[in-house]
């Protein structure tokens, strides 16, 4: 007589919640989540289609637009798959302000993922305080290479300019002024009661079933792995450098956001020594101006704010690449959604997304 | 018979038209509070262009708002769609005649006769503000029906649920303050505050607590705001609504803030007395209206802190939290309390 | 720091030489277990590259991922439209305690599929659906094989060589009747809606 059926909701493309256009179809039964499988492509670019039509050099600002909230690293994986290719060797001052610039880049993206995860959560606060800081590194990108968000700050065989005067100081002003802040941010959330609530033990997932998944950052971390690539496969000089790999327990979202704040404070520890190691020297490789590889193809990757982004060059020749694949992070984590949501309600959804930390540039290239 | 159309008829409609006009501004001008003290709190000016300050910035909101289009969505059911504001809106503002702003007071001299600073004083006053904030929930159910959207479904049932949890603890509470005054009129609750010496929020800081609680989870304010969770449901009930019905239901809610600030003020707080009344009544400092507005606005400026600092209540918590931690806990302070009575304020 | 800057070294640029690597340890192994199937074995730039054949691949890769290589790091889709099996597909595997890496590779034609990785790494899910889409090739056994970038009712696998960079007219315009394909002006009013939904289009 009577027929229950699953609600079928659309969280579509256009929603506050949802980072980006990401389209989630969920089935639940009232308030419970049956099954969701995520619809994205609304943000294509054709990127790859676009990295076979330029040469190696011009691809570069095609790079930081995929994942717009974390452009130096994207330009650090890129350029260093290039130069793996070419055999290139950096010069070491080129490395140590890349460091710093993709350090300032990885606490810049953690304070966005904050104040997003936050504002969604409900807590209005958080998003203020850090923008607040996110405006001192924006300035100091600014300064640096002429842009706040699309930095293209890097270049094949090393930098395209040293910095500007007393720039350094500023980032060391910007290091000394921001544990205090980041001691703020906890005081608004860490202990909240209300916070634990909406966050502890939503969105499990086990360590086995994280690699499995391929989930890597700090959803992998908070899972108790503790595998970051530049410990696993140190590039530049982050061999040298010494910093720890946070790590959670349980596996649920507190745990990845305890895991994203401690990444900051050890952040601001690698800033810290890079400041007092940086030695004088070039800043970039001699000799690089036409591009013509053999071919052959490599993968080089990096720890990107969101996990471990990598780029496949495939060469063949000619001086434009062959064929450019991109290993997105957000896009293999946010294969784990259905994993991660299951059973759970529909405002844990939005938790979910938000610990997941997701933009849709790289999603979708 | 004139003095009887005088009395009951003209002066009552008299004082509630400026009780209305009173209400109305600190309506509209607890927006620009919120939005001022909200932007401090984060870091930030808030509203500073209209006017000195930002002041004007509620005129300029009323404005934008009333001359905006009034979207209905195509298949919604037409008169359901406005009905569902007016529910919400005029219960608050109907319960604004029962609410006591002072005593009798001759306005400094300027009377002849006294003049009781209240419209009116019901005998059963505390019921009819229990039974007229209930005519809210009606309103955002057919609000969110009205509206022909999944979302805005989920969102006026869950308000509604959330409501009517919340009643109840809270209903517990103003017991346990009937309990102490002896009546359920408004202007005696105050006045046995009065008598007592004390307000009566020193005995009753439990019920004091809990009243406070359910009144957050009532006006749907942060941590309990679920309803209108931007994030989650885009705009909850009120997503499909523009123009003037956006602005009732956005006046409905600052209008409930007021009323349950008041009450609260009323019950708890001591009305309009001055702090230490045994001492102070009669006092150059014992102003009623001063006192009373005052208190309001303590309570207007805890609401919005919470705002600022609280993240925001997961659907089964919310009503975990009402169920099986607050109505036990206002039941046991009942007893508590009838105790306390029976043998010590006796 | 120092006093005098150092002298200018001409960075080394020597593009490293790809390496036959029959007696890596790994290949060796894999060899040994699979003799046929691994076709050709090459280290470059510190990373070994074995080219296998497909119908062995989910026998190789189970063996991998119980030898260690629980991480799927990424699924690549070429295409070499001249070669005589113009698609090949790049496994990039990585062995979390010993931290290597390893790359597999299998060709195929046009009308072959390869066989799907998705029971043994779920992360292949999307990435094959992405090789996919972008590429066409087929997965035999993927449990969900549709397109994921693109939309429904796309023709054409835009990484080909033969797609052009502008792009092609795919006859997937949506909402033909309002907005016709190629251009033109927008309607005025929207036109009285469709009695039936059509069956050819999947619900959104």
């Amino acid at each position: 007589m009577f027929d229950i059926q699953e609600l079928e909701l659309n969280m579509g493309p256009q929603h506050p919640a949802t980072h980006g256009v990401l389209r989630l179809v969920l089935k639940i039964d009232g308030e419970r989540i049956i099954s969701v499988d995520p619809h994205i492509g609304y943000l294509h670019r054709g990127t790859e289609k676009l990295f076979e039509n330029q040469s190696y050099q011009a691809n570069i600002p095609h790079t930081d637009r995929m994942d717009y909230v974390a452009a130096a690293t994207n330009n650090q994986a890129y350029v260093g798959a290039v130069e793996k290719l070419l055999g290139i060797e950096v010069p070491e001052r080129a490395m140590f302000i890349r460091i710093i610039l993709a350090e300032l880049q990885r606490i810049a993206s953690h304070i966005v993922w904050l104040g997003t995860h936050a504002l969604d959560l409900g807590a209005l606060t958080p998003f203020f305080y850090g923008f607040r800081e996110r405006e001192m590194i924006l300035d100091l990108f600014e300064e640096y290479c002429g842009a706040r968000l699309t930095l293209n700050c890097m270049r094949i065989g090393g930098l395209p300019c040293d910095v500007p005067e007393g720039w350094l100081d500023r980032v060391r002003e910007f290091v000394e002024l921001f544990p205090e802040k980041l001691q703020d941010y906890h005081n608004l959330l860490t202990e909240n009661r209300i916070w634990k609530l909406r966050t502890v033990d939503v969105g499990v997932i086990s360590p086995e079933e994280a690699i499995d998944w391929g989930l890597t950052g700090p959803p992998l971390r908070g899972s108790g792995v503790q595998w970051d690539v530049r410990r696993a496969l140190p590039y530049e000089v982050y061999d040298r450098l010494d910093f720890e790999i946070p790590i959670g327990n349980n596996g649920d979202t507190y745990d990845r956001y305890l895991v994203r704040m401690e990444e900051m404070r050890q952040s601001n520890r690698i800033l810290e020594q890079c400041l007092k190691l940086i030695p004088e020297g070039d800043i970039i490789a001699k000799g690089v101006k036409i591009i013509k590889p053999k071919p052959a193809e490599v993968y080089f990757s990096v720890e990107a704010p969101k996990g471990e982004l990598g780029f496949s060059i495939v060469s063949d020749g000619s001086d434009k690449p062959y064929r450019v694949k991109v290993r997105p992070p957000c896009f293999v984590n946010l294969q784990a959604i259905e994993t991660l949501c299951k059973g759970h309600l529909i405002a844990d959804v939005v938790a979910v997304i938000g610990t997941l930390d997701i933009v849709l540039g790289e999603i979708d290239r | 018979m004139n003095s009887i159309l005088l009395g009951l008829v003209v002066i009552p409609l008299i004082k509630y038209l400026v009780v209305v006009a009173i209400v109305m501004t600190i309506v509209a001008w607890s927006t620009w509070a919120e939005r001022k003290i909200l932007g401090f709190m984060q870091a930030r000016i808030g509203p500073n262009r209209a006017g000195p300050i930002g002041l004007l910035q509620p005129i300029a909101d009323g404005i934008k708002l009333i001359t905006k289009e009034d979207i209905i969505p195509s298949r919604s059911e037409k008169f359901l769609h406005l009905l569902g504001p007016i529910l919400v809106f005029v219960p608050a503002l109907m319960l604004f005649s029962v609410i006591p702003f002072g005593g009798e007071s001759t306005i400094f001299g300027l009377l002849k006769e006294p003049v009781t600073l209240y419209v009116t004083d019901v005998n059963i006053g505390m019921i009819l503000v229990l039974a007229l904030s209930s005519l809210g929930i009606y309103g955002l159910i057919l609000g969110g029906w009205a509206s022909n959207n999944k979302y805005s479904l989920m969102g006026g049932l869950r308000s509604a649920a959330q409501m009517v949890s919340y009643e109840i603890p809270q209903g517990f509470a103003i017991v346990a303050v009937l309990i102490l005054a002896g009546s359920l009129s408004l202007v005696r609750i105050v006045e046995a505050q009065a008598e007592s010496g004390m307000w009566f929020i020193f005995p009753g800081f439990i019920a004091f607590f809990i009243f406070f609680v359910c009144a957050v989870a009532e006006t749907n304010r942060t941590p309990f705001d679920l309803p209108e969770a931007e994030s989650e449901l885009v705009a909850g009930y009120h997503t499909e609504y523009s123009g003037m019905k956006f602005a009732l239901f956005f006046m409905a809610e600052y209008a409930n803030m007021v009323l349950v600030s008041s009450i609260g003020t009323v019950l708890f707080l001591g009305g309009w007395l001055p702090p230490f009344p045994s001492v102070t009544r009669g006092t150059m400092i014992d102003l009623p209206l001063f006192w009373f507005f005052a208190k309001v606005a303590v309570f207007l400026f805890l609401l919005i802190w919470f705002r600022a600092t609280f993240p925001r209540y997961r659907f089964d918590q919310l009503m975990a939290l009402g169920w099986k931690w607050l109505l036990p806990l206002a039941i046991l302070n009942v007893i508590a309390l009838a105790m306390l009575k029976l043998w010590v304020f006796a | 720091m120092a006093e005098q800057k150092p002298p200018a070294v001409p960075a080394k640029r020597v593009q490293p030489e790809a390496v036959e690597a029959w007696d890596h340890p790994r290949v060796v192994e894999l060899k040994e277990k699979f003799a046929e199937s691994v076709l050709s074995a090459v280290i470059y730039a510190g990373e070994l590259t074995c080219t296998v054949d497909a119908g062995q691949l989910t026998d190789l890769c189970s063996h991998l991922k119980t030898s260690g290589f629980t991480y799927l790091v990424d699924l690549i889709g070429i295409h070499y439209p001249e070669a005589e099996r113009p698609f090949t597909v790049a496994y990039l595997l990585h062995n979390m305690n010993t931290q290597d890496r390893i790359r597999l590779k299998v060709e195929v034609s046009e009308s072959e599929a390869v066989p799907t990785v998705t029971g043994i790494w779920k992360t292949a899910g999307w990435l094959e659906r992405e090789a996919y889409d972008l590429l066409g090739i087929q997965f035999d056994g993927h449990p969900d094989l549709r397109r994921i970038l693109t939309w429904e009712g796309f023709n054409g696998h835009p990484l080909r060589k033969d797609f052009p960079l502008r792009g092609i007219d795919t006859g997937a315009a949506v909402y033909e009747d309002r907005y016709p394909d190629g251009g033109g002006p927008v309607m005025k009013e929207a036109p009285a809606p469709p009695a039936a939904k059509s069956p050819a289009k999947e619900g959104d």
